[in-house]
C-alpha cells in the first residue's frame, strides 16, 4: 500500500537526532511468551525485523524473558531461526508470569543499556500493555496496531502505517527525536517466515535485578481457554465472510452453509456484528481478527478499510456484491456482481459437487 | 470509594460516510457520543459506588464541546465531572494525553485521595488502548489492562482482585489500590439512568480546568510539542495492479455464474486448488468410514 495514488503529505518535517540519540542502533523484537509458549506473531515480527534490519545494514536481536530455565534457551535459538542475530536473555523467577511492573521494569532498563533504535512488539493483551507501560516510561513513540512498517531511508526513520479513523484511508506515523521508535503489530499482519535452523547467533545475559518482595501484584491462578468451541479464524485457510448486504439475521445461514459445505470458518464484518447476527468473536478487521486463508469469499461485504486490513493478504479473494462500485471490488480477485442470496446457495451446490458433497 | 473514571468523546463511527470521491472523512452532523469502549468503564466504577459508597468522577480532556459527553456520564450516575480544556493541548498523541490526564487525577487525588481510576480498553477513533497505561506509570499506580471481572475489594488491606484477560486464559491477579483498571467490552451493560440522576445531569455543575487548574507542570509535555509522534502522511488505499476478474452473473442462471468461478478459481489460483482437494480427499475418507 506503500505508493498510494491519493498521496496528500501532511508535513514534511525533517528530523535531527540530538547527539546521545545517535546511539540507538539495531532493531528489537520482544519474544512474547505466556506459559512457556511463544505467541506466533513474535516470528512474524522477526520476519519483519529481519527486513527493516538489513536496509539499515543493522543486528536483529530478540528479547526472550521468562523463569531461569532451558525454555528460555530454546526460545533464544527459535529466535535466531526466524532471523536474530542476537538474543538478550532475561531471566528471573520474578519474571515467571507476566505481570506489567516487572516486565516494564525489566525492558526499560534493557533499553536503556544496549539502546536499539526500533523496538517492536505484537498487539496482543500482553503486548500492548507492555508497549503503552514502556513507552510511557521512556517517554518515547508508540504506534499501535500498524499494518505496514518501512525505513525511509533519508533519514533512516520507522515508517509506521495504519488505517486512520472512520474514512478509508491509511496514515504513517512517524516518531521525531525521540528513541526507540516503538510499533505493535497484530497477529497475522506480517507472514511467517521460513525458520532457518541452521542460524545461530549470541546470547547475551541481562540481570534484571527483580526481587519478588517488590511486586505488589500477585498472579493467584490461571484459567486456560477451553479451545474447543472457540472459531479459529486466524489459522483458517478458508472462510466464508458475511456483511451488512446479507438483509437480515436469517440470511446469514447462507453463510453458514457455503462454510459448511467447504469446511470453512465463517467471518463477518463489524456492521454484521453490530446487527445482532452474528458473535463479535467472528468480526474480522482492524478491531477483529486478522486473517490470511487461502481463500476468502467475502459475501454483502463494502470492503472498509478496517476490514480490508484483517482480510487482504488472502491469497484469493472472492466477493460478492450487488454494487458494481463496492469498494471490495478494488482488492478482490473474483468479483460477482449480484444478490448474494441467489449467488451463495449456487456456490455451495457447485463446490459441493465438485468436493463431492450433497 | 473514590473513583475517576476517563472518557472520551468521539465521532459515532456508524454515522461517519467517506466522501466517494475525494476520499476523505465526512464530519458534519456526524453526532457525538461516549467513547462505548469507556460505557463499561464507568458500569463498573458505578457498581463499586452502589455496593461501597463514595463518589465517582468522569474526566475528560478534551474541546468544550465535550461537556454532552460528561452529562451523559452523570446521567448514569456518575457524581462529579471534569473537563480539562485548553487550546495548548490541541495535536496531543497518547504520550501528551496520559501527561494531561494524570496531572488532572493527581490534582484530584490532593482534594480526596483516589482508589481507583478506570479507562476503556481503547477508543474507537485513537484505538490504541495506550491511554490507560500511560496514566498508569505516570501516577505509579498498579495497572490492571483488560480486567473482566472485579471479584473482590477489601477496603481495610486496601487490596483488589481481578480477573483479567491474557492471550491464552484468564489471570487471576491481586493487587493493592490504588490502581488503574482499563475494563474488558462485554464485561457489563451500561444502566439506564434514574430519573433523578438524569435531572441532576442537566443542571449539575461540570468543573471546567484549563492547564493551571488541571496542575500541569510542564507546558512542554503536552499538545502537539509533547507529542513524540506525528502523521507525516495520510493516503488511500491503493488498488491492486489488477482488476478482480469479473465473473458474469445472470439472475436467471446463477448455477453458471458459480460453476464458471468455481472453474476459474481452480485453474489460476493453486493454492485454493490445493487446499479444496485436500478436503475433497477428506471427504471420502470420511465417507469411508461410514
Ligand atoms: C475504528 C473503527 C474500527 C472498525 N473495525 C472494523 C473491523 O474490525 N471490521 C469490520 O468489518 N469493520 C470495522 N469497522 C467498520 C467499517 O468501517 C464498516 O462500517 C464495516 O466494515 C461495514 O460492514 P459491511 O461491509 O458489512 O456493511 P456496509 O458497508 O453497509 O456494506 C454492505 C454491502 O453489501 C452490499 N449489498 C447490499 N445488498 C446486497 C445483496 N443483496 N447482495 C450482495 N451485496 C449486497 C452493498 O452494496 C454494500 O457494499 C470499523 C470502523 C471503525 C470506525
Ligand atoms: N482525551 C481523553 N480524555 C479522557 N480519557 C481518555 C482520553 N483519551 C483516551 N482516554 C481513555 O483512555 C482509554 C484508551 O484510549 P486510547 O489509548 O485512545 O485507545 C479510553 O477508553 C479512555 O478511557
Amino acid at each position: 500500500m506503500s505508493n498510494a495514488k491519493t498521496d496528500k503529505p501532511i508535513k514534511k518535517r525533517k528530523i535531527k537526532l540530538d547527539e546521545a540519540l545517535l546511539a540507538y542502533r539495531g532493531v528489537w523484537v520482544f519474544v512474547e511468551s505466556e506459559r512457556g509458549h511463544v505467541h506466533p506473531v513474535s516470528w512474524e515480527l522477526m520476519g519483519q525485523a529481519r527486513q527493516l534490519a538489513d536496509q539499515l545494514g543493522v543486528e536483529v536481536c530478540g528479547v526472550v524473558m521468562g523463569a531461569p530455565g532451558p525454555a528460555l534457551e530454546a526460545q533464544c535459538q527459535a529466535a535466531f531461526a526466524y532471523g536474530a542475530d542476537r538474543c538478550y536473555r532475561v531471566a528471573s523467577p520474578v519474571l515467571a508470569d507476566y505481570r506489567n511492573v516487572p516486565y516494564t521494569q525489566a525492558l526499560t532498563d534493557l533499553v536503556n543499556a544496549h539502546k536499539p533504535e526500533i523496538l517492536l512488539l505484537g498487539a496482543t493483551t500482553l503486548g500492548r500493555d507492555l508497549a503503552g507501560s514502556v513507552a510511557t516510561t521512556l517517554k518515547t513513540g508508540l504506534t499501535a496496531d500498524c499494518t505496514e512498517l518501512a525505513i525511509d531511508p533519508e533519514d533512516r526513520c520507522l515508517l509506521s502505517t495504519r488505517p486512520t479513523f472512520g474514512g478509508s484511508l491509511l496514515c504513517t506515523i512517524v516518531t521525531l527525536n525521540y528513541r526507540p521508535q516503538m510499533a505493535t503489530v497484530r497477529h497475522r499482519v506480517m507472514p511467517m517466515p521460513e525458520p532457518q535452523p541452521e542460524r545461530s547467533g549470541l546470547i547475551i545475559d541481562f540481570d534484571p535485578g527483580l526481587i519478588e518482595t517488590d511486586i505488589v501484584t500477585k498472579v493467584l491462578e490461571f484459567i486456560p481457554d477451553e479451545q474447543r468451541d472457540k472459531p479459529q479464524l486466524p489459522y483458517a485457510e478458508i472462510i466464508v465472510s458475511g456483511g451488512k448486504g446479507l438483509g437480515k439475521a436469517e440470511n446469514f445461514k447462507l453463510v453458514w452453509d457455503l462454510a459448511h459445505v467447504l469446511g470453512a470458518e465463517v467471518g463477518a464484518s463489524r456492521a454484521a456484528i453490530h446487527a445482532g447476527w452474528i458473535s463479535a468473536d467472528r468480526q474480522v478487521g482492524q478491531t477483529g481478527k486478522t486473517v490470511r486463508p487461502a481463500l476468502y469469499i467475502a459475501a454483502g461485504i463494502s470492503g472498509a478499510i478496517q476490514h480490508r486490513v484483517g482480510m487482504e493478504a488472502s491469497d484469493c479473494i472472492i466477493a460478492v456484491n450487488n454494487d458494481p462500485n463496492a469498494p471490495i471490488f478494488d482488492f478482490a480477485h473474483y468479483a460477482i456482481v449480484g444478490d448474494c442470496q441467489q449467488i451463495l446457495p449456487a456456490l455451495a451446490r457447485n463446490f459441493g459437487t465438485y468436493l463431492g458433497r450433497h | 470509594m473514590n473513583i475517576v473514571v476517563c472518557i472520551k468523546q468521539v465521532p459515532d463511527s456508524t454515522h461517519i460516510r467517506v466522501h466517494p470521491v475525494t476520499n476523505t472523512i465526512m464530519r458534519q452532523g456526524v453526532p457525538a457520543i461516549i467513547n462505548p469502549y469507556d460505557l463499561f468503564a464507568i458500569e463498573e466504577a458505578l457498581r463499586l459506588k452502589d455496593q461501597f459508597g463514595g463518589k465517582v468522577t468522569v474526566l475528560t480532556m478534551g474541546p468544550p464541546q465535550a461537556e454532552p459527553a460528561l452529562r451523559k456520564a452523570m446521567s448514569y450516575g456518575c457524581d462529579e465531572a471534569v473537563l480539562v480544556t485548553d487550546k495548548v493541548f490541541a495535536g496531543a498523541d497518547t504520550l501528551a494525553t496520559s501527561y494531561v490526564l494524570a496531572c488532572a487525577i493527581r490534582t484530584l487525588d490532593a482534594e480526596s485521595p483516589v482508589d481507583l481510576v478506570f479507562t476503556g480498553k481503547q477508543t474507537i477513533d485513537g484505538d490504541t488502548a495506550q491511554v490507560g497505561p500511560g496514566i498508569a506509570k505516570r501516577l505509579e499506580m498498579e495497572l490492571l489492562t483488560y480486567v473482566s471481572r472485579i471479584v473482590s475489594v477489601d477496603r481495610q488491606a486496601r487490596r483488589i482482585r481481578v480477573e483479567r484477560r491474557a492471550e491464552g486464559g484468564v489471570q487471576v491477579l491481586e493487587t493493592r489500590l490504588p490502581a488503574l483498571i482499563t475494563m474488558l467490552e462485554g464485561s457489563n451493560e451500561i444502566r439506564f439512568g434514574s430519573a433523578p440522576d438524569m435531572f441532576r445531569a442537566a443542571r449539575a455543575e461540570i468543573r471546567v480546568w484549563d492547564r493551571n487548574a488541571a496542575g500541569i507542570d510542564d507546558i512542554k509535555k503536552v499538545g502537539l510539542k509533547g507529542s513524540p509522534t506525528i502523521v507525516s502522511r495520510v493516503f488511500g488505499p491503493t488498488p491492486r495492479a489488477e482488476k478482480a476478474k469479473q465473473i458474469p452473473f445472470d439472475p436467471q442462471t446463477p448455477e453458471a455464474a458459480a460453476q464458471a468461478l468455481l472453474e476459474q478459481v481452480l485453474a489460476e489460483v493453486p493454492k485454493v486448488k490445493k487446499e479444496l482437494d485436500g478436503r475433497k480427499n477428506a471427504a471420502t475418507e470420511g465417507a469411508s468410514h461410514e
